[in-house]
Order: C-alpha cells, then sequence, then structure tokens
C-alpha cells in the first residue's frame, strides 16, 4: 500500500474543519523568530512553522547581519546571549577591492559600515536559525504554541474570500487570528495573496556562495586579526565580464564566506555562468593572500545560492493583506545600500513590529487593524524610508534610463571622467562612504563596473601574490549538497520548455550550465519529423530552491514538502 | 490511558552482524542483540496513542540482563515513561506459550493497562504466537494487522483498520471494547495531522532522551518471585513445545562475484546504475 492516508480514520481537526491558535509564523528564520518571540512575550498563543528539517536549513545569506542603533528591534536584544552564541565574528573592518587591468584600488568603507551600526558580525544561517529557533520553541512552549520544523504551510485557508488561517501539506488546516509570512523570498503566501509577483528580473539580485575551511588561527593570521575581530571585503571591477554586481568575502570562526551578487536581469542578459563568475572570484591573483596555499588544500565546505529581493524597486508599502502580515524577505525588505547589503536586520525590526502591531490590535479590540498599524510602523520607525530611499526615487530611477546611464557610463570612462578620478580621488572615497549618496545610487553598469574598473586603472596598485586554489567542478559541488529527494512530488514545473522561453534558466540557474548534463535545467536538441529543435530539460534533484528560474523561465515554482529539497549545512 | 508495549530483543540478522559456528548454528554470544524490528510498528502505535491521549507508555521485555540496549532503543522510538524486564533463570528457555503465561502474569502485575500493543512476530522465532497466546492469557480482545487505530477514551472503545490478505488485500474496520490488545502490521503508519499532536510529540521525545540516557533508573526489574510464578509452569519445564530437530541456517555463499567501483569514477558509477535500471520499479 503506497499511501496509508487513505486508509488511516481523519483526525478530529480534519472533522472540524482546522485547529486553530491565536498566532501563526510561517518560517523560522529571523524575521519570524522575531515575530514569535514578541507574541509569546505577549502572552499570544503562537505556532511557528518552519518548512526545513530545521531552522536554517533551508537558508542563505551573504553572512553580515547588521544591528542599527535606530533599529527597533535587534536579535541580541530579543535573544540574550545571541552574538555569543549564534554569530561567528564581529566585523570590525570593511573595505572595497576595485579590480581591473591588474591593478587594485582599496576603498576603506568604515564610514558606511559604523554608520548607524551597534554591531555588525558575520553570521552562518543554519547554526544561527536553529540557536535562535530553540528559544522561540522555549518561549513560544510557554505561551501554549511552539515551533515545528519540516511542515510546509502551500497557502491561506480562506472563509468567504476572508483569509482565516493557512494550510500545510503535512498537517490540516490551521486557523489563525493572525498569520505571519517569514517564508522568505519566494513566499507561496505573499504570491497566494497577491502581494508578490515573480515577473521581472531587474527586481533581484541573486547570490552565490562558497563556504571555506580555514582554522581560527589562519584566519586570524592571513587577516591580521584577533579572534573578537573580523573582515568584510568586497570586490569590482574587470573580473565579472560587466554583469552589474560584486563579490564579497567574510571572516567566520573558522571559514570564510566568499560570494558574489548580481543583478539577476545582468547575469540573464548576459547569459553568464554565476559559479563561473564565483569562480573568477576564488581565482583572482588578488585573493590568493587569505585563501588555503599550496600546503592547505582549499576545501569548500558548501556552495549556496539565494534570490534576493531589491527593496528599493520591491518593498512592498503595504504589506498586509487582512490578517495576513509579510515581514522580511516575503515583503522585499532587503536593502542594497550601494556595495553594502542589510537585509536580516530589517526582518527582525519587521518581525517585532508585527507582532506589536497585533498585541496593540488586540488590546483595543481590534485585531482586524494590525495590518494597518503595522505598515505605520514601518513608515514612522523609519524603516521604510531606509528601504525605499526618496531619493532614489527622484534620481536612481532617472539614472537607470537607457540613455542616461550610457552618457554617464561614457563620461565615468572618458579622458575627463579618468582625470577627475586622478584629482579627485578622497572625494571617491567620501563618496562610497556616504549612506545618502548610497541610496540615491542607480543600479547601472558605471557603479558596479566602470568607475571601479577606472579608479583601478587610475589610482591602483599592482596585485601581487598568487592564488593556488583549485575550486570544485560545478558537479562537485552538486555533489556534496544533502539533498533528500521527493520522488514523484516535483516542486519545478517547465510549463514551455522552448529555449525562447525558458533557456535562460540554464545558465542563470546556479546547478545548472551550458554544456553540463547533471544540473537542474540542461539544453537538449530534439529532432522530431527532420526538423531539430532546441528544448529545455527540468531535473529538480540539486536544485537549491533560489527560485531564479521562476523569474526567468517559464515555470510553475512551489518549495518543496517540509524538510525534502536541499538541507544546507551552513547557509 | 496506560499503555503497554512488548518488545524483544532478537539476534541482529544484517549481513556481518551475525554469527554461526562451524554447524551453521547461530552463536548468539557472539552476535549482537536488537529489537526486534517488527516491534517498531507496535511501538509507533503506542505512540500515537500516547501522543493523541496522554497516559503513561511502558514497555516491557522478557530477557536476560543486559536486555537494557533493547529497551532503551525502545524508550527512545515510543518516548516510554518506564521499562519492565522481566528476567529470571527460571524463565530461561521458554517456549512460546510459557513466555506468554509469564508476560500475561507479568502486565496483569502492572495493574490493568487500557491497551497492550505487540508485533507481528519476531525476527527469530517468527512464529506470531506471543502476541496472542498472552493476550488469551489476560482475556481481552485482541485485534491483529492493525494498520490505522482510532480510541475513545470516554466511550472506552477502539476502532482499527486491519488487513486482510487474501487474494486480494482487503481493508476492514472492527470496533472493540477496552482493554484489548492490538497486533501491529508493518504496514501500519502512524499519522500526525494536527500541530498539537506534532508539538506533543516533540515535547515527548525532548523528555525521554533525557531518560533514556540514565535508562537503569527507568528499568524495573521482575523476577519469578516477585511474579509469584510457579517455576514448574515457566521457563523450560512449563514449555510443552517440543523441538524436533534444528536446520542450520544456510550461509551466504563465501565467495560471491563482486566487482569493485571506484565511487569518484562517474563511467563506472553509470554502468552500476545501469546493471540496476532493469531491477528498478519493484521487478
Amino acid at each position: 500500500m503506497s499511501n496509508m492516508d487513505e486508509v488511516g480514520f481523519d483526525s478530529s481537526a480534519a472533522v472540524d474543519g482546522g485547529e486553530s491558535f491565536e498566532a501563526v509564523v510561517v518560517g523560522g528564520g529571523p524575521g519570524g523568530a522575531a515575530a514569535a518571540a514578541v507574541l509569546a512575550e505577549n502572552g499570544v498563543e503562537t505556532l511557528v512553522l518552519e518548512r526545513g528539517v530545521e531552522a536554517g536549513s533551508k537558508n542563505v545569506s551573504g553572512g553580515l547581519l547588521y544591528a542599527e542603533e535606530s533599529a527597533p528591534y535587534t536579535l541580541d536584544g530579543l535573544f540574550p546571549g545571541f552574538r555569543d552564541e549564534a554569530t561567528e565574528r564581529p566585523v570590525t573592518r570593511n573595505y572595497m577591492d576595485n579590480l581591473a587591468d591588474g591593478k587594485v584600488h582599496t576603498v576603506d568603507l568604515g564610514g558606511v559600515h559604523h554608520h548607524d551600526t551597534e554591531w555588525c558580525d558575520s553570521v552562518l544561517r543554519r547554526p544561527m536559525d536553529s540557536w535562535v529557533a530553540e528559544r522561540v520553541h522555549e518561549r513560544t512552549v510557554e505561551a501554549g504554541g511552539g515551533l515545528l520544523t519540516g511542515v510546509r504551510v502551500n497557502g491561506l485557508l480562506r472563509e468567504g474570500g476572508e483569509i482565516v488561517g493557512v494550510t500545510c501539506d503535512e498537517l490540516d488546516p490551521i486557523r489563525a487570528d493572525l498569520i505571519v509570512a517569514a517564508d522568505g523570498v519566494n513566499s507561496e503566501l505573499a504570491r497566494d495573496a497577491g502581494l508578490m509577483d515573480w515577473d521581472e528580473p531587474e527586481e533581484w539580485f541573486q547570490g552565490v556562495k562558497a563556504v571555506v575551511d580555514v582554522p581560527p588561527e589562519e584566519v586570524n593570521d592571513r587577516f591580521g586579526i584577533d579572534d573578537d575581530e573580523g573582515v568584510a571585503r568586497l570586490f569590482a571591477g574587470d573580473l565579472f565580464e560587466g554583469v552589474r554586481g560584486g563579490g564579497f568575502l567574510y571572516t567566520n570562526r573558522d571559514s570564510l564566506s566568499i560570494g558574489t551578487v548580481f543583478h539577476l536581469d545582468s547575469l540573464a542578459a548576459e547569459r553568464a555562468e554565476p559559479q563561473e563568475l564565483l569562480d573568477a572570484l576564488l581565482t583572482h591573483p588578488h585573493l590568493g593572500q587569505w585563501l588555503p596555499d599550496e600546503y592547505d588544500e582549499y576545501d569548500e565546505r558548501e556552495y549556496s545560492a539565494k534570490l534576493v529581493p531589491d527593496s528599493k524597486k520591491v518593498a512592498h508599502p503595504s504589506p498586509h493583506e487582512g490578517r495576513l502580515l509579510l515581514v522580511g524577505d516575503a515583503a522585499g525588505q532587503m536593502q542594497a545600500q550601494g556595495p553594502i547589503i542589510k537585509g536580516m536586520n530589517h526582518a527582525v525590526s519587521a518581525g517585532g513590529l508585527a507582532a506589536e502591531a497585533y498585541i496593540e490590535a488586540r488590546n483595543r479590540r481590534q485585531p482586524e487593524s494590525a495590518g494597518e498599524r503595522y505598515e505605520r510602523r514601518l513608515h514612522d520607525s523609519g524603516l521604510y524610508g531606509k528601504l525605499r530611499p526618496r531619493r532614489y526615487e527622484a534620481l536612481g530611477r532617472f539614472g537607470e534610463r537607457e540613455v542616461v546611464a550610457d552618457a554617464v557610463d561614457d563620461l565615468a570612462g572618458s579622458r575627463l571622467g579618468r582625470l577627475g578620478v586622478r584629482i579627485a580621488g578622497g572625494v571617491v572615497e567620501r563618496a562610497f562612504n556616504s549612506p545618502f549618496l548610497l541610496g540615491a545610487l542607480p543600479d547601472t553598469r558605471t557603479a558596479y563596473a566602470t568607475v571601479p574598473r577606472v579608479l583601478a586603472e587610475e589610482l591602483g596598485e599592482p596585485v601581487r601574490g598568487d592564488n593556488d586554489a583549485d575550486p570544485p567542478s560545478l558537479e562537485e559541488r552538486i555533489g556534496d549538497l544533502t539533498y533528500d529527494t521527493d520522488v514523484g512530488n516535483p516542486h519545478i514545473e517547465l510549463m514551455d520548455n522552448s529555449f525562447e522561453a525558458s533557456g535562460t534558466a540554464v545558465t542563470a540557474c546556479p546547478v545548472s550550465a551550458e554544456g553540463f548534463g547533471g544540473g537542474c535545467y540542461r539544453e537538449e536538441t530534439v529532432r522530431a519529423n527532420g526538423d531539430e529543435e532546441r528544448v529545455v530539460s527540468l531535473d529538480t534533484q540539486p536544485c537549491v530552491e533560489c527560485g531564479t528560474c521562476a523569474v526567468v523561465a517559464d515555470t510553475e515554482w512551489t518549495h518543496p514538502r517540509g524538510g525534502k529539497g536541499v538541507d544546507f549545512r551552513q547557509g | 490511558m496506560h499503555t503497554v508495549v512488548m518488545t524483544k530483543g532478537v539476534p541482529d540478522f544484517r549481513e556481518g552482524k551475525v554469527a554461526f559456528d562451524e554447524d551453521g548454528h547461530l552463536e548468539r554470544g557472539n552476535t549482537p542483540t536488537v529489537m526486534n524490528p517488527n516491534d517498531e510498528h507496535a511501538l509507533r502505535a503506542a505512540l500515537q496513542t500516547r501522543v493523541r491521549h496522554g497516559g503513561r507508555v511502558s514497555v516491557m521485555s522478557m530477557g536476560p540482563p543486559g536486555y537494557e540496549d533493547v529497551l532503551q532503543e525502545a524508550m527512545e522510538s515510543v518516548y516510554a515513561d518506564d521499562c519492565y524486564l522481566v528476567s529470571d533463570k527460571q524463565f530461561a528457555a521458554a517456549d512460546t506459550w510459557a513466555t506468554a503465561i509469564t508476560l500475561a502474569t507479568a502486565i496483569e502485575h502492572l495493574g490493568e493497562p487500557d491497551l497492550v500493543f505487540a508485533g507481528f512476530k519476531t525476527a527469530d522465532g517468527e512464529t506470531g504466537h506471543t502476541g496472542p497466546q498472552t493476550c488469551w492469557g489476560l482475556d481481552i480482545p485482541i485485534v491483529t494487522h492493525v494498520v490505522a487505530l482510532d480510541i475513545d477514551p470516554e466511550e472506552r472503545t477502539l476502532r482499527a483498520k486491519r488487513l486482510v490478505e487474501g487474494d486480494i488485500e482487503e481493508i476492514e474496520t472492527v470496533e472493540t471494547s477496552l482493554p484489548a490488545f492490538v497486533v501491529a502490521d508493518p504496514e501500519f503508519e502512524p499519522s500526525y495531522r494536527t500541530a498539537r499532536h506534532r508539538l506533543e510529540r516533540k515535547r515527548l521525545r525532548e523528555e525521554a532522551r533525557e531518560r533514556a540516557a540514565d535508562i537503569d533508573e527507568h528499568v524495573t526489574y521482575w523476577d519469578h518471585e516477585e511474579l509469584n510464578l510457579d517455576p514448574d509452569y515457566v521457563g523450560l519445564d512449563g514449555s510443552p513445545t517440543i523441538v524436533s530437530s534444528v536446520d542450520p541456517i544456510p550461509r551466504a555463499p563465501a565467495e560471491r562475484e563482486a566487482t569493485e567501483v571506484d565511487p569518484t569514477d562517474p563511467e563506472a558509477l553509470g554502468e552500476v546504475v545501469e546493471e540496476l535500471t532493469p531491477h528498478a520499479g519493484g521487478d
């Protein structure tokens, strides 16, 4: 017998039309954890549902968690001992290396890094989220709920058109007065409510990351730091084939997080392979000074990928619908402040504010007003101003128009522009450290490629040293991923397999590549009636669940069932 | 609700674990003892009952001292509250009849449990007698081959779906009163479709993990005196079964055809897949 559900007895909840909790929080990441903690502290019976086998197993971040002085909530404020137990290193220095033509020009980003920063730690999501989730479980149990892993919430439960709860793969429907969707960038709840669409590649970044094993004393030695110090380095210039984006390197306790973040529309337009761009960074001579050398073998602990919303364009101004409140990535709350990305901290603030809003609404006996109260708090706290700066609407959007972008780019790369850079080198450094200017920066190749290139060429020092790193092939990276297959339940359906409609997935997918047959998407030539046709085929087994293909190809994309699919150990 | 689960330690029959003497007889002393694999289903059924209706779960086994590993395994899978090991030299070499008399007495000694669960036959004897015979000793209703359970503690009734194997497999639903004896079928799949049940299961797991780490504190040992059993009616003396002969277990051929495959060689792995493909799909 293959399906014992059919022979089991209906649970009482199914017979009664669902069990109920006062609040259901979907997702055990920082946003969901903050919301649940604040709800539970206020005696709200809260159920947290996490899709992964453990909180953090479905999550990836570049790896820097900022706590802002102006933030209403921080994780160490909510969970005492957080920084000692759950983070990697305090990041005390932040630099940007502009690379071109064998030269490097380094800008100290200390100004913008420390601006409004109470602390900034490097983090790995699996250990961080699972530590936080244990505390969340303890607190929510006290309030009559708890945290469950391995449960995928797949949609909203509606009654007469009103949202009244959630539906799950593994559980009978659950009713709640408050539903917090903290289910990440590929939020199925936000989509179900019509608050998110997939359509535009320019609204997204795609990040790809390798966690490289380095013993703690080597980290200290190579970066000239103590155990309680850490370094962030960002990379831009000519090593990414003109794709708009850059690289990063963060020191963890005993590893390095090295990755790249690119505008998805640029990756798609250039038909660039994300893993090749990551390798271009990993094998660049400039990186050799920090990576294991020929005596200690280069060892990658994990290869991972994530889609990141660009809050300047997509942060939802009104992230709620009825009883449903969106927080974090699900609401597009990820801020790219020039080269510095802040997301998790905003999710924490939003989670706390959503909980506050509900508690106030309930105390005033107007639970239906929680969404509006949450929206007001997002604006009043200043969070929304950071996510969607008005000056970007005024300047940035204008600068992204093709004619303007080309003109600016030509100017920056011209002799006049180069002369300006030489004369005003210090001004450039100040500009990079201005949160105000960074918030207005247009997303064009000028900022990501041309200016860094000109800076390196005009002001840079020659890159010295060798790089002996030998990153694994894509095949080896996929082979090292832990993956719980879900035979018979594909979570992606290819709606149009023509190369025109879905071919970009072959290159943009971080676990697929042109000319590689073992990835998620591959290109094939099919002969029919004497004609040859290029089509795209799909095998979801090595899928890292980033959701890229849902944007660049014609697919029906959902998350795998609870606990199934990729299981990140680092994150 | 008080639930008792019967479990037995059996030789670990997995390849490489089991030791034979020169005549092909099992060497128990050199073969590790593990929990009877079929008891897993009984344990799962008991856990589902405990999660849904609360109360207490006791695990009971008969065997020599040193069975703690088996009880620990059982405690970890069913999150049992306590374990009972019925252990006495007088019980040695008992057949299923004498074992059932001993266990039924021990279960009665516990009080009157609402439910007793047993697995579907053991991996060593494979008679499938001990459960039903124990039930006969207890004089309560029995439901065998159970694949799904629904209990109404207030009405003191049990509904069960049981697998009936004939020309075609059939599922029938039966109802009986508590206390009752349930033999779980290997097809039994517990179902936890509500969040509260899953939270309860998680709570029990966390508690049981602590208990299992200190298993000795949670095992009660009973001998024939404690159970007030006449030595003439237990163990070998109380066993009517006469063993006419014992056949050695056929040994695996000493040499099998084997090809070593380099796990890093994709071409070699491809050949393995090709070899296996015709056997996939349950054929």
